[in-house]
């Protein structure tokens, strides 16, 4: 069962509330996104704590029922 | 009493890692790569002319579900630069096209 958009974006925002989320379909199948995460709350960390704060947020479904999240974050 | 660093996954993981200066793990080898954005990865490194040992996970149950806990990292691919854990393919292609990559390599490779 894929996830939609804003679910993702909804368990990103949840977890890590100062993120500005844009989420990208690019098969339009629902299962294959990007998603675009800017939080201030970020800065200082490196680029892989960051994906991992992401993949925390989503709760194991990273790897798992969501297959395909191209993943670019920034502090801003 | 010494084969269970053999038969352990995080133990032959560690090995790998420690012992190459370059690992990737991923799905399929670099020439049947097994999976997009395993296939991405490879491109990186061969286009920056790196050497680098590659795991095909699909090979090793053990080590498929070992590297996610072992680099805090749910996915394959995974990049590993002197015993470090570098990122994923959004990574490694974020710091290929800043040219992060390639000093990364350049680096390594001066020592």
């Amino acid at each position: 069962m894929p996830m939609q958009a804003h679910e993702i974006e909804a368990m990103i925002v949840a977890a890590i509330p100062d993120a500005r989320v844009e989420i990208t379909d690019l098969a339009g199948d629902g299962d294959h996104y990007a998603a675009r995460v800017v939080a201030p709350s970020f800065a200082g960390m490196s680029r892989v704590r960051q994906h991992q704060a992401v993949y925390r947020a989503l709760d194991g479904r990273m790897g798992g029922v969501l297959h395909a999240l191209q993943l670019t974050t920034a502090a801003a | 009493m010494t084969d269970a660093p053999a038969s352990d996954p995080a133990a032959r993981i560690d090995a790998v890692v420690k012992n190459n200066h370059v690992v990737l793990f991923m799905k399929g080898t670099p020439l049947f790569p097994q999976c997009g954005f395993s296939s991405r990865a490879v491109a990186i490194l061969d286009h920056l002319g790196a050497e680098y040992e590659s795991v095909d996970v699909l090979q090793d149950q053990g080590v498929r579900q070992g590297i996610k806990a072992y680099s805090d990292w749910p996915t394959i691919p995974q990049l590993y630069v002197d015993g470090e854990f570098v990122g994923g393919s959004d990574i490694m292609m974020e710091m290929y096209e800043s040219g992060e990559l390639k000093q990364l390599f350049e680096a390594g490779a001066a020592r």
